[in-house]
């Protein structure tokens, strides 16, 4: 949902002009009047290609200002799900930006896989999109039976569709007509204007949370990070299919690391008791009663905390102030700054160029407008 | 600067004026400022070779309306280099005029629009100073704490008049906020309080 006003000079883009604000829900808003239990669901509703990386920035802000531990299995769950959520946003920008200059078969081939990894997400959380499943100080449930086995299989087979992919892509005549030498951005200017992810790595800058600010089991996990050359469209779409292939392998190393285990936080006061000690135990009643109504409160305190989404660095900076709901939680999300250059990326870019540019910057209004 | 209590003597012995007073948390530099030091704290950040704090993550401003110097800016900086992040605030008045940043971090447009947008912050100097996130003819300032969270106006089709139009907003029931909150001995900082009134009587 974007309303963008062009001036032309015949074909020739003179200014671009986003208005964005469509989709504003004011999530900021919602989330001062919930407890920090209510507000994970206003994450997956923001960026809602890949709903998991954004309750990751939460749950990971909420732990450090807890002060509390996250058990190691459910640090590796979390890894893998925000993993999956990556290769979901991925698939649908690679492909839908094929769509953009005009290939409509990858469309085609690169939703089946997504429809087997939001399967994933259903079996895990009971929902296909809108997850609700990180918590702070771990994770909802533990994995149900045979979905271990079944990720693992389609780490086995989804190399081959990425492959498929690039071979309708990647030397595509058309696909690179369109798409090479086609809205640069310079070293320089990837970071006066913010940029991060795939849009500040396309221009060689190797800069990935995952690895300078590592956080959960990121450090015991041995990925790349492909950095393009050009800064141009066609570098983007390849950073993205080499992350695809890091995620795949990210998601095997954790399924073989993975050890049975505690998936949330041992405490009582934060973490909400199974049905069946409610049913034995007087203090795991009252805790449940009290998590579900009063919610944790959190200690006064301010924090900014990182994560690297799909599609770049995505924060939550979170001031508490004592009491169960949070005082403020700014959200930083990626595509706003990246949507905000469009005037600098399409001036002197033909008409047509329009689409594959903001293709390439991998926009989803749910994080933009907020 | 490699290390952050390094980075911290060197912020305060080369900005001694300009800094009101600094803080290391959470791996992370708090830094105070004054409004008019803010130009030159911000050019000394991204150009000193020992600090290259050379990109500019967010910009946002937090409402305490029971103070007198009722906003707080913060700024967000990231520094590629020495992989360290700095978090720079400082506190205005309601209807005081802040300068911009978009001449050294033109990425600063949109996020100061939208403190504009959100808070009522204006900025001098800014190129483009529009309203951003809210509806087109949108009145009041969403994000301050005194703006209600159903909004003042909602809008609809009207039949008659053939277009969407915009009225005062009509709840069946107010939003309803429960009070849960009630001392519950167990957790720490609790205990702390309850320890501090113990010592106070």
């Amino acid at each position: 949902m974007l309303r963008l006003i062009l001036e032309l000079d015949g074909e020739v883009v003179e200014k671009a002009d986003p208005h964005i604000g469509l989709l504003h829900r004011g999530t900021e808003k919602l989330i001062e009047n919930k407890t920090y239990m209510q507000a994970v669901p206003y994450f997956d509703r923001l960026d809602y290609v890949a709903p998991m990386n954004q309750e990751h920035a939460f749950a990971l802000a909420t732990e450090k200002i807890l002060e509390i531990d996250v058990p190691i299995r459910a640090q590796y769950i979390r890894v893998i799900f925000c993993e999956i959520g990556r290769i979901l946003s991925h698939i649908l920008n690679v492909t839908t930006q094929a769509m953009d200059v005009g290939a409509l078969t990858p469309t085609l081939w690169g939703f089946e896989e997504r429809e087997k990894l939001m399967g994933f997400y259903e079996r895990v959380s009971g929902s296909r999109l809108h997850a609700n499943y990180f918590r702070a100080g771990g994770v909802h449930q533990d994995l149900p039976q045979g979905l271990e086995e079944d990720i693992a299989e389609f780490c086995e087979t989804f190399p081959k569709i990425i492959n498929d992919l690039e071979s309708l892509l990647t030397e595509n005549r058309i696909f690179k007509q369109r798409n090479v030498d086609i809205g640069i951005v310079t070293k320089q200017d990837a970071l006066d204007y913010s940029f991060s992810g795939v849009m500040i790595r396309g221009s060689g800058v190797p800069w990935d949370l995952r690895k300078s600010q590592p956080y959960d089991c990121y450090e015991q996990l041995d990925f790349k990070i492909p950095v393009g050359k050009n800064g141009d469209c066609y570098d983007r779409y390849l950073c993205r299919i080499e992350e695809m292939k890091e995620s795949v392998s990210i998601i095997k190393q954790c399924l073989s690391k993975m050890e049975k285990g505690p998936i949330k936080s041992l405490d009582g006061k934060i973490s909400p008791p199974s049905k069946k000690e409610i049913k034995q135990s007087m203090e795991a009643l009252i805790h449940h009663f009290k998590l579900f109504t009063e919610g944790y409160r959190v200690p006064k305190d301010e924090i900014y905390t990182a994560v690297e989404a799909p599609k770049g660095e995505f924060g939550v900076y979170l001031i508490s102030d004592g009491s169960n709901k949070p005082y403020k939680c700014k959200i930083r999300a990626p595509g706003f700054s990246h949507l905000q250059s469009m005037d600098y990326l399409i001036k002197g870019h033909m008409l047509a160029d329009v689409p594959a540019v903001l293709g390439s910057l991998d926009i989803v209004f749910g994080e933009v407008d907020r | 600067m490699q290390n952050l209590i390094d980075l911290e003597k060197k912020i305060n012995s080369e900005l001694t004026t300009k800094i009101n007073r600094t803080e290391i948390r959470h791996n992370q530099i708090y830094l105070e400022t004054d409004k008019d030091d803010l130009i030159d704290v911000v050019l000394f950040l991204k150009t000193n070779n020992d600090t290259k704090f050379r990109q500019l993550i967010d910009i946002t401003v937090t409402d305490y309306p029971e103070k007198n110097q009722r906003f707080e800016v913060v700024y967000l900086f990231l520094s590629h280099e020495f992989n360290q992040r700095i978090i720079l605030k400082y506190t205005i008045a309601e209807n005081e005029v802040i300068p911009s940043i978009t001449s050294i971090f033109p990425g600063a447009n949109w996020m100061e629009r939208e403190v504009f947008d959100m808070y009522g912050v204006s900025f001098k100097d800014h190129p483009d100073l529009r309203r951003i996130l809210t509806d087109y003819g949108f009145e009041g300032h969403p994000l301050r704490k005194d703006f209600p969270l159903t909004g003042h106006t909602e809008v609809r089709y009207s039949e008659d008049q053939k277009k969407v139009i915009s009225e005062p907003v009509k709840l069946e029931q107010n939003y309803r906020n429960f009070d849960y909150e009630s001392p519950w001995e167990g957790t720490r900082y609790i205990k702390e309080e309850l320890d501090n009134t113990d010592k106070k009587n």
